[in-house]
């Protein structure tokens, strides 16, 4: 097992490696992110030059990677932008767990991105509990009622929620949970922001923002899952342990939630392993759409200002997360169903 | 092509002329008896019907002029879908975007497969160092988040690449600029597919044979192994014209998508949610649009991978 996961995390340098060069390579090739130093008054031509001579932003794309992978201070860098190297750099590179400093807020790019996590994780963790009560629970009665009316209703329901973009469910709710109930003179959900600046940033301000968005996020899962849920409980329900389960005379509901839900809900573990750290990505148009202070809506606002050090930290930081939970999630599952050995 | 082989091989699309008609034809019927496929079809039709008779009703010129004092105004007879908000109408607007968005979906796709396909056969029968590259690459796609990249790629190409004149119609460079950077990032699912068709085909005997024979490896692949592929390229490629749609439209939502005045169903979502209140036709219409289309093909897609699936009689 020891060997396994060492040779996992071995296979996962070189990938991690790709995925920065060309990440890097592409960003650095989509922007300028002089051009939006001034505000809406561009800087001029002289000081443009100066400052991508001090930002190192004048040298090869090759050699910006190898600076922002290594750090540069192994090298003379051009301090006062004439265009020679004076002194020794001050970044010690990715590999030393230095970002670089954000070229908006000239702030270290992962203080800036730590800032927002907990935010991302508020609507994620809350998004994913909803996801999985939800479609455990339809999932598991569909499969007990299958072809029942309520289940031809979720099948229904969750084929057209399947399709709908996350905006338009987006919009859709704060329309008929904002507007419309409050046109009705209902109670109503707040739609933008984390939390009202006038009350303060309480528990109670927070979950009531926190209902929108999260159900966004959620619907389109909900539908994916309890269909996969569904299908996944009617085959074990007619396998035959299950039948022998039966035949001993154990109780009904014993044979249901002891017996068939374990095996069913099993590969559960798999797709929330897998999609758990795309949700952090997952929620750009969400967080855009209720202005929710999260990673997403740091990567939008940060992608229009070309500042890479930021989009590198944040895509870095996913990806890593993306190939940690893969190995969680194998992990995990060799514990839960021991009929599966790695070698 | 490998007539004499055919006993060795499951049941496949490749086998020969005369029972491949019949396949064929089972096909069909499998896809008729399905009900939803069939709805899906159906809507499809009448989605297609909407965008090429609507341009015969509204020309382009009535979509793109915009009329200020009738910004905002909710639908009537005059304007069904309402106008938006430089007061162009947002009916015909729908009619020419979605023939855009359509068109998108269809060429990402192609982009797609060409490239999933290329890089899936040359991984999956040369095996090896091209193998172990090639994938490496294809699960590094995999670990970004394909909207994060669709974005940065979008930054990436935005402005590089100019309007074309087409059919005597003016076409964004930014539509070029979005079929590419969707078929780039959406060719890794069906690469893995037709990799593991050719790591399984390419160990028979009949390829042994081919290569006996002397047939180059160009042939090879081209007729012997990938015609193997067939079914799950097609399904594949159908669910992703659903799915090069939605992107589309979340990355013009965004804002970094087609430019106006091309309209996408997209494009034309992009900054509706600040009229949320005022006026709602103008999210309503073209998302509903995109739930349509999206629906019927997944519906069609579905269908066709149980007709098209060898194992899958006993589902109708």
């Amino acid at each position: 097992m020891g060997r396994y996961i060492i040779r996992r995390l071995l296979q996962a340098v070189p990938l991690l490696f790709i995925i920065s060069l060309v990440l890097f390579v592409l960003m650095q090739a989509s922007g300028d992110p002089l051009a939006t130093l001034g505000g809406r008054q561009p800087p001029r031509a002289e000081d443009r030059e100066r400052l991508a001579r001090q930002w190192g932003l004048d040298k090869p794309i090759l050699v910006q990677y190898l600076y922002w992978l290594i750090g540069n201070d192994w090298t003379l860098v051009d301090v006062n932008g004439d265009g020679t190297g004076d002194q020794p750099g001050t970044r010690l590179g990715v590999l030393r767990g230095d970002f670089g400093n954000s070229l908006v807020t000239r702030q270290p790019a992962m203080q800036v991105i730590a800032e927002r996590i907990p935010n991302t994780l508020i609507l994620m963790l809350t998004a994913e509990a909803l996801i999985i009560i939800f479609s455990l629970f339809i999932g598991v009665y569909s499969a007990l009622h299958p072809y029942s009316f309520f289940d031809n209703v979720l099948t229904g329901f969750s084929f057209i929620t399947f399709s709908m973009p996350i905006f338009w469910i987006a919009l859709m709710l704060m329309y008929i949970f904002a507007i419309r109930f409050k046109a009705w003179g209902l109670p109503y959900l707040p739609t933008v922001g984390m939390y009202d600046p006038v009350v303060g940033r309480t528990f109670a301000q927070v979950a009531s923002h926190l209902v929108l968005p999260a159900m966004s996020i959620a619907l389109i899962d909900i539908a994916r899952y309890s269909r996969y849920i569904r299908s996944n409980m009617l085959e074990v329900i007619n396998s035959d342990y299950i039948r022998t389960a039966r035949a001993k005379g154990l109780r009904e509901r014993s044979i249901l939630f002891v017996h068939a839900f374990k095996n069913a809900a099993l590969p559960l573990v798999t797709i929330v392993g897998m999609d758990l750290p795309l949700l952090l990505a997952g929620a750009v148009v969400t967080e855009r759409i209720f202005a929710w202070p999260g990673m997403g809506r740091l990567f939008l606002d940060h992608l229009n200002r070309a500042d890479f050090p930021v989009m590198m930290g944040l895509l870095m930081l996913i990806s890593v997360a993306v190939v940690v939970f893969q190995l969680l999630t194998d992990l995990v599952y060799t514990w839960l169903d021991p009929r599966i050995r790695y070698a | 092509m490998a007539t004499t082989e055919a006993p060795s091989l499951p049941v496949s699309l490749a086998n020969d002329e005369i029972p491949a008609r019949s396949l064929w034809q089972m096909m069909l019927r499998r896809f008729i008896k399905h009900r939803m496929a069939l709805i899906g079809f159906f809507i499809l039709v009448g989605i297609l019907l909407y965008v090429t008779i609507g341009s015969l009703i509204f020309t382009e010129a009535y979509a793109n002029y915009n009329d200020t004092s009738l910004r905002l105004q909710p639908p009537s007879a005059e304007h069904p879908f309402g106008t938006d908000t430089v007061g162009r109408d947002i009916l015909a607007r729908t009619v020419y975007g979605g023939q855009i968005s359509l068109i998108i979906g269809i060429l990402a796709v192609t982009v797609a497969v060409t490239l999933g396909t290329a890089i899936g056969a040359l991984a999956g029968y040369y095996g090896g160092l091209v193998d172990s590259i090639l994938m490496r690459l294809t699960e590094a796609m995999l670990s970004i988040p394909s909207l994060l990249l669709l974005l940065v790629m979008a930054k990436f190409f935005s402005g590089k690449i100019p309007d074309v004149n087409l059919l005597g119609r003016t076409f964004s460079g930014s539509v070029i600029v979005i079929i590419l950077i969707i078929g780039l990032t959406s060719w890794t699912y069906l690469a893995r597919i037709v990799r593991s068709t050719f790591l399984s085909i390419r160990e028979q005997e009949f390829i042994l044979a081919a290569r006996a024979l002397g047939i180059p490896d160009r042939r090879i692949i081209l007729s012997h192994i990938l015609p193997n592929a067939l079914a799950p390229i097609i399904v594949a490629a159908t669910l992703g014209v659903a799915s090069a749609i939605l992107s589309e439209a979340y990355i013009s939502f965004l804002g970094m998508g087609v430019r106006p005045p091309t309209a996408t169903w997209g494009s034309m979502l992009d900054g509706a949610y600040q009229y949320l209140e005022e006026a709602p036709w103008l999210w309503f219409y073209p998302g509903l649009l995109i739930i349509l289309t999206v629906m019927s093909i997944n519906f069609v897609g579905d269908g066709l991978r149980d007709a098209l699936d060898p194992r899958g009689d006993k589902k109708v």
